[in-house]
């Protein structure tokens, strides 16, 4: 793919990616955020971090699936609208769900494993956006790989942080689970598979 | 009785949902007619304290609003700001038509009300079936308004219309043996969609013990906001207990039976470590997943922040007695 298709594309993700915010902010606007606002804002946010983090991941499979690698440089605006989301999803809850009641926000975490997963897998992922830039892929070299790959962790640790929310109907979890299961089972097959075959893939 | 509440006195606030409808009106206009008063007279005897109206037969209209003819004003939550009717009707814990919020107001249309009977059973001399026409005279209707504290952490302040249980449990004549009460909903696949998964284990069974049920606090609540409740609220019959977790409040109740031993509650089979039989609010007992101590009252905004949740949900006064000498930290 050309580079002026990919500018493209990464516009076409901007665009995409800010409608889940334009919507709150219409709705909110408009005063039709529901009977408890705060609660769909977080579950809104929520819900599009745990989205953008799977797209983020679903990049390497079409690799290895297809051969394709132009996909592959999208990665880093897709995990950054994953990090935008989950910094909103954190913001509503520390000030417009919690109100900067610092002792009952901390009483919160300490004791809910749910919010305790949820806070580990934001806590992971700053270090990551942080080094997303160009400088820090030179500067960290091998590092920055091995760093990356906590992305692992913090998929699984969202979609459990999902899942020990839902009182009793897991359907929406369970989808989740299912994609996050998938995208890295892919990954595990292709590392195992027999090696003339991943060979071919290489050579693509 | 309409009751407006400050942001309703504008217009351009009002909801399509809340106008009501000609067949609601004209309906209403009968009713009125049929029994006999003036409009003045029929006002004059809904706030007159001790009245109790003939309640005149009311034909159920699939998902219309209907007033209730007669009840009285209480004291109870006198100054409480009301939740929004839009909020207490739109955003619903009931499993039976599915798990979101917003999914019983939607769902529940198909769901029918009227006829209704509650079979009573067990350990009463009067194991019978009764009618909701009947379960209706058997004391004057009131107006409560009683704060609602969901395990959730959520809070609302509701207008119900209703009887206390005391008087049901006074008609039904328990036996000796009688130490709980079973209250047993409908579970109707066909106009409940939620009944068809096995989310919960149907049909959706709650309990209390038989001094917490004869409380004076302890309400079969049959309206809201001076209506008949809306399928999605419990339709036609349900149970209120204002100081324990909404949970407790089984809807669309069919048989109340009385027996011996503590009653094994949906909630507490579903999750017997986090839903506790008595489930009575307490900002002292922590819960697995959410934080007990303070709650966010529903309608207060984006802005509108948390309040503290009060032991017994601020009802210390008429319930803290029942509990004395009990471990409420294992007793939750």
């Amino acid at each position: 793919m050309k580079k002026q298709h990919i500018v493209f594309v990464k516009a076409a993700i901007w665009l995409f990616a800010l409608l889940p915010l334009a919507r709150l902010i219409w709705l909110g606007v408009n005063d039709n955020l529901g009977a408890n606002p705060i609660e769909f804002i977080e579950h809104s946010t929520g819900t599009w971090a745990l989205v953008f983090l799977l797209i983020t991941l679903g990049m390497t499979p079409i690799r290895l699936l297809t051969g394709q690698v132009w996909q592959i440089q999208l990665r880093r605006v897709l995990g950054l609208f994953m990090f935008f989301y989950a910094c909103l999803h954190i913001i509503t809850y520390v000030w417009l769900d919690f109100v900067f009641m610092w002792d009952e926000l901390l009483i919160d975490v300490a004791k809910h494993p749910r919010i305790l997963v949820g806070f580990a897998a934001f806590l992971l992922a700053i270090p990551l956006a942080a080094t997303s830039n160009s400088y820090m892929i030179k500067r960290l070299k091998t590092n920055w790989k091995k760093l990356h790959q906590a992305v692992y962790l913090i998929a699984i640790l969202a979609v459990v942080h999902f899942w020990m929310l839902v009182k009793k109907d897991l359907t929406e979890p369970i989808y989740y689970a299912v994609v996050l299961i998938v995208l890295l089972g892919i990954r595990v097959y292709f590392k195992y598979k027999p090696l003339s075959k991943s060979k071919v893939i290489k050579a693509m | 009785m309409i009751i407006l509440n400050q942001s309703k006195l504008n217009p351009s606030n009002i909801q399509p949902s809340e106008i009501t409808s000609r067949e609601v009106f004209e309906n209403r206009r009968h009713f009125l007619k049929a029994a006999g008063f003036g409009l003045a007279a029929g006002s004059a005897l809904l706030l007159s304290k001790q009245s109790q109206a003939a309640i005149a037969p009311v034909t159920f209209k699939a998902n219309s609003r209907q007033k209730i003819s007669g009840f009285s004003k209480t004291a109870y939550g006198a100054g409480e700001k009301l939740t929004q009717y839009e909020d207490v009707t739109t955003y619903n814990n009931y499993y039976e038509f599915g798990t979101g919020k917003s999914d019983p107001a939607i769902q529940a249309t198909l769901f029918k009300p009227r006829p209704w009977t509650i079979s009573i059973e067990g350990q009463v001399k009067k194991a019978k079936t009764i009618s909701i026409e009947d379960l209706l005279k058997l004391a004057p209707l009131e107006e409560r308004i009683y704060r609602m504290r969901c395990v959730e952490a959520w809070s609302m302040v509701i207008p119900w219309v209703g009887l206390p249980l005391a008087s049901l449990v006074k008609w039904a004549e328990p036996t000796g043996n009688a130490k709980y009460i079973e209250f047993i909903s409908e579970s109707d696949p066909q106009s409940m969609p939620g009944v068809r998964s096995p989310i919960l284990d149907w049909p959706y069974t709650e309990g209390l013990r038989m001094d917490e049920a004869t409380n004076p606090l302890t309400l079969l609540a049959v309206g809201l906001y001076g209506e008949y409740l809306p399928n999605q609220n419990g339709a036609p019959v349900r149970l209120v207990t204002p100081w324990k977790y909404g949970f407790k409040g089984g809807k669309a109740i069919v048989k109340i039976r009385f027996v011996e031993k503590m009653p094994l509650t949906t909630w507490y089979k579903a999750g017997p470590s986090e839903y506790g039989f008595y489930a009575n609010v307490n900002p002292n007992v922590d819960h697995p997943r959410w934080t007990q101590s303070s709650e966010k009252p529903i309608g207060a905004g984006l802005f509108g922040g948390r309040i503290k949740t009060k032991m017994f949900n601020g009802y210390s006064e008429q319930v803290a007695h029942m509990y004395t000498g009990m471990d409420l930290n294992r007793n939750f």
